[in-house]
């Protein structure tokens, strides 16, 4: 059950134990679809950091005053308001960025996690707590962000944030910049960290 | 072809630049319902009558905020329409097809969240298609849609039968075909811009 209190499993859940993208496999659109370069993915995890902290607060505030069968509703219009700030911000600061990420800002309203996150978490707990937890969560995501999109950089374009890291003759691996890539990149994490937790469940079943 | 020609706009959206395979959109119901084919199916026919239906109201909505000059309302007023043409979508199967509502479960209201609905709405706007145009890109999207599904549901039922290592329960497999049918799918590249 979820209690008032405030612990640090409140915090580290979202950034470990329950990872939006590796565990939950939430938001998995934008995570595939911009992490071809390292720029890109930390714009793309701070802008849906800063929605989702944004809409978490504002509906942990009214959360008592939300009717129960319009709640969705609610949400949507909630994320939708703060994706639209957000979407004006970026083409504010940067044009070349807001290129590069395309209608993929907008489509932060469609993120399964933040629409999850207000549903399952923010709607019942007070905005202290749910601020807390959504920072831990948007963390996750902009770190899950970041093993995609540095990967995908280094590997596609020998280069980190622009940095050329190997030399003129290196051999770019275009695929991994283009759509397949992202599958192959995201799979690959995956397939290590199952491998990581039964190579850990083995050694404690033999220790017993 | 010409770019503006209605062939061109159906092919473009569904194999060139197919909705999940290319641009990453829709890809929860991807994941999530593609175990079998007979989910996959209606679920397929579920989302493009879904585009079908968001994508005409997208387009007089938008000529309502043009005209209007409040473009900027555009993301919230898009997403309002999708939630309800769900929950008529939602209405409709639990009248007539009980047994497949229950089948499809939680992706049903979730399709709400897709983003390939909303980019959907989205290209075909910042596109500037007409309504014709809009229909077929909806049309083009959707048949995109369903048949990434299906393809991907057919090899996971096979799958289900072949011996594979445990840590490949999960999701990792299904992103790895999805990989390779998006490296099969770059070969369409040409067709499209």
């Amino acid at each position: 059950m979820l209690d008032d209190k405030i612990t640090s499993h409140t915090f580290w859940e979202g950034v470990w134990e329950n990872n939006p993208v590796f565990v939950m496999l939430l938001g998995m659109c934008p995570v595939l679809a911009v992490t071809n370069s390292t720029i890109n993915a930390l714009a793309m995890g701070l802008a849906t950091l800063f929605v989702l902290l944004s809409s978490s607060l504002l509906v942990s505030l009214i959360r008592n005053w939300i009717p129960k069968q319009t709640r969705i509703a609610v949400f949507i219009i909630i994320i939708a308001t703060f994706v639209t700030v957000v979407d004006y911000v970026i083409q504010a600061i940067s044009l070349d960025l807001y290129n590069a990420l395309g209608a993929f800002i907008q489509l932060i309203v469609a993120n399964c996690m933040i629409l999850g996150r207000a549903e399952a978490y923010a709607s019942k707990v007070p905005p202290a707590k749910a601020l807390i937890n959504a920072l831990g969560m948007g963390l996750g995501f902009t770190i899950a962000l970041l093993c995609l999109g540095s990967v995908r950089e280094i590997l596609g374009s020998g280069t980190l944030l622009g940095f050329d890291l190997f030399g003129e003759n290196y051999q770019q691996w275009i695929v991994m910049i283009l759509p397949p890539g992202g599958f192959f990149v995201l799979g690959g994490w995956l397939l290590l960290f199952e491998w990581l937790r039964e190579r850990k469940e083995q050694q404690e079943a033999t220790s017993e | 072809m010409e770019p503006s020609s209605l062939n061109f706009i159906f092919f473009n959206a569904f194999l060139a630049n197919n909705f999940v395979l290319a641009l990453f959109l829709g890809l929860c119901p991807f994941l999530g319902v593609s175990g079998k084919l007979d989910t996959a199916f209606p679920m397929g026919v579920a989302t493009m009558f879904v585009m079908l239906i968001s994508s005409v109201c997208a387009f007089f909505i938008n000529q309502v905020l043009v005209a209007y000059g409040i473009e900027y309302l555009r993301l919230i007023s898009y997403i309002a329409v999708i939630a309800s043409a769900v929950q008529l979508v939602e209405m409709i199967l639990k009248k007539f097809s009980p047994g497949l509502f229950r089948s499809l479960g939680i992706f049903l209201p979730l399709i709400t969240t897709n983003c390939a609905i909303l980019g959907l709405a989205l290209f075909q706007t910042f596109k500037e298609y007409n309504f014709l145009q809009s229909m077929v890109y909806a049309l083009g999207a959707g048949a995109g849609f369903t048949l990434a599904i299906l393809l991907i549901a057919g090899l996971r039922e096979r799958l289900d039968l072949a011996s594979l290592p445990s840590i490949t329960q999960g999701a990792a497999l299904s992103l790895m075909i999805g990989g390779l049918l998006s490296l099969s799918f770059m070969g369409f590249a040409g067709l499209g811009s």
